[in-house]
């Protein structure tokens, strides 16, 4: 073998070095992703320690108390519930029209690229902000509609807020459906509504779904805005209508969080299992919705 | 889209099965016949003549397009209530004094309306949340995109986004709860509220942010460089920080804007472990108040409405709004760079 070939075979003595450096920092690389699921895992651990021992019976059918022992979530329960549901009627049908304008009706030019624009910039924006367009608008100058600090003027001030959420996820899914199939729609005689109504929504729908309950998932976790709404006064009751006043579960959490008592943190331990095992148990539907539904075109 | 199906011409071919669309009445094929007779049940909805159906296409164009102005209305209805409320602010605080001072003492006497607190306060809980999530917020988007095995990456992605879906405000009682009292062994004099454990915990919150963000702008490199330098001898982690690492710059610095912009705008987990202490300071051991935090505090107490108090929270508010306006205009002007690049 000749001298040249054998260097062509051997290891570079410098490769070796390299190599290790690139060893190095790949272990470096898994360790900082790894940090996170640490974190995770440590404060999920924190707050089940902290909390589990408070989820009684009394836990889910209490107001909040001055007594520790004799305070429950059930106002917040209910009121985020209402809120899921509220935000879910009006941004549901709002945002997939918007999607559905935008992928399916717009022309596009530039009123079409402000909206997206626009949109994009929205999602962008902090909660807390939203919660200052609805305490001037939806409790203040829709007073008359709305009732005031209410449950409605909260879940319209959450439902602009995951609006983009929605209507982003909206149009991937309807990207997603291949030009063929609305060709074929068309090349059968059928109308633009026809087509969307009969052939792209129903193909669309898994994806919309998928990303409306992440959006809900969002809605329900939301806390600042409400708390700008007065949503944090104290509440014994369970809101029977629309214009009810509301408390949800976020804002339970941090009222029981800001007091110095241990048991009152407890206490907020215990509500965040609950709203962690709505938000998960939310999650997981959307993904398995995601799965199960997948289309290979 | 180039076909208009509402403006359809009716029989193009007359040799041809009717696309008339009231349904074959007009020209009578044997086919269009059958068709009537056999598939009325199926035909759905009531039959309309052209004109009302294209009354009725335009109708539901219409109303497709006010659910898309509804976005626009979002926005304008934000800078009208923002400015609106702030120009009332502005007739008894000088902007300049606004912008300028450094005491911040609205909610008692005497009164003083200088934001720099507020500012510096959002500005140090970014920087100590950025020092955390900006590395390992990278080195996790490198190991995703340059490293992991199919099958971990299938399970550390999913983690880091449940990290993302956590709401604010458990991040809040984490920090106020444990980190707190742990920083607390560690450094002697750490007062119950500081800036460090709020902004360890919103690092944390904006670390799945970048990760994505940066990932998706790696995975945007093309393969043909990766394996041009493979070709010349690189080894894998010379692959990663030299060639795709640069090649996705503009994606990465997008991440991190765009995660800042984030740490500003949030609010419970600030609200909770920061405190509500206006101080211009970059000490991360002090108690400062953000911008976010001050409105939080004043819509908790009974301001009532349209006292100067009610409307500083919309003068912060606006500045709040610019400020992350701003930094997400320039994020994604970065990110729409990588796009136009490899996309």
């Amino acid at each position: 073998m000749s001298d040249a070939s054998e260097r062509l075979l051997s290891t570079p003595p410098d490769l070796v070095r390299r190599r290790r450096w690139g060893r190095a920092f790949e272990l470096v690389c898994l360790g900082t992703t790894v940090v996170g699921v640490v974190f995770l895992a440590i404060m999920l651990v924190d707050i089940l320690i902290d909390g589990a021992g408070w989820l009684t019976g009394t836990f889910f059918t209490e107001s909040p108390s001055r007594i520790p022992s004799r305070a429950g979530i059930k106002p917040a329960l209910a009121g985020t519930l209402w809120l899921m549901g509220l935000v879910a009627l009006i941004a549901f049908p709002l945002g997939v029209a918007a999607a559905v304008y935008l992928e399916e009706y717009a022309a596009r030019n530039w009123i079409q690229s402000v909206i997206q624009t626009n949109i994009a910039n929205l999602a962008g924006v902090p909660s807390i902000v939203y919660g200052i367009l609805g305490l001037a608008v939806f409790v203040r100058w829709m007073f008359a509609l709305t009732g005031g600090r209410s449950v409605l003027s909260g879940a319209l001030t959450i439902s602009l807020l995951v609006l983009p959420v929605i209507i982003i996820a909206g149009q991937e899914a309807i990207r997603a459906v291949p030009g063929s199939i609305r060709e074929a729609s068309y090349g059968l005689g059928a109308t633009r509504w026809q087509t969307v109504r009969h052939h792209v929504l129903p193909n669309a729908l898994p994806g919309i779904m998928t990303g409306t309950i992440l959006a809900l998932s969002r809605a329900i976790g939301e806390t600042a805005p409400l708390i700008m709404m007065g949503a944090l006064t104290f509440i014994a009751f369970v809101p029977e209508g629309p214009r009810d006043a509301f408390t949800v579960l976020p804002i339970q959490i941090f009222n029981w969080a800001s007091r110095p008592q241990d048991e009152f943190r407890n206490l907020a331990a215990a509500a965040i299992i609950v709203l962690l095992v709505l938000l998960l148990s939310m999650n997981a539907v959307a993904i398995w919705m995601r799965n199960k539904y997948r289309k290979e075109w | 889209m180039t076909i208009d199906p509402t403006s359809r011409p009716v029989n193009v071919d007359p040799d041809g099965p009717s696309r008339d669309p009231d349904g074959g009445r007009g020209v009578a094929t044997a086919a269009g016949q059958a068709r009537v007779v056999a598939g009325a049940p199926h035909e759905p909805g009531p039959r309309l003549t052209g004109a009302g159906r294209a009354l009725k296409e335009r109708a539901i164009g219409a109303l497709l397009s006010l659910a898309g102005a509804v976005s626009i209305l979002t926005t304008v209805g934000i800078v009208v209530v923002l400015v609106w409320e702030s120009v009332g602010f502005f007739r008894h605080v000088p902007v300049r004094d606004f912008l300028t001072g450094t005491v911040w003492t609205p909610l008692f006497q005497p009164q003083h309306f200088g934001v720099l607190p507020l500012l510096v306060g959002s500005v140090l809980i970014a920087v100590i949340a950025s020092l955390i999530a900006v590395p390992l917020g990278l080195g996790a988007a490198i190991y995703l995109s340059e490293y992991s095995p199919r099958r971990v990456r299938a399970v550390l992605k999913p983690i880091l986004e449940i990290l993302a879906g956590i709401p604010t405000v458990v991040y809040g009682y984490f920090a106020l709860t444990f980190v707190t009292p742990v920083l607390r062994h560690v450094i002697p004099g750490l007062g119950i509220f500081n800036a460090l454990s709020a902004g360890i915990v919103v690092g944390i919150m904006i670390l799945p942010l970048i990760a994505s963000l940066s990932e998706d702008a790696m995975a945007a490199v093309p393969r043909e460089l990766r394996q041009g330098a493979y070709a010349l001898g690189s080894t894998r982690f010379e692959v990663a920080t030299r060639v795709v690492t640069p090649a996705a710059l503009s994606g990465i610095v997008a991440s991190f804007i765009l995660a800042v912009s984030r740490a500003i705008g949030e609010t419970m987990a600030v609200v909770l472990a920061a405190g509500m202490t206006p101080q211009l300071t970059f000490d991360p051991r002090e108690s400062v108040q953000t911008m976010t935090a001050y409105i939080v505090q004043v819509s908790l107490g009974d301001t009532p409405f349209g006292s100067i108090e009610y409307q500083s929270i919309f003068a912060v508010g606006l500045l709040l709004f610019m400020v992350t306006l701003v930094m997400n205009i320039f994020g994604r002007g970065f990110l729409n760079r990588y796009r136009e690049v490899y996309a």
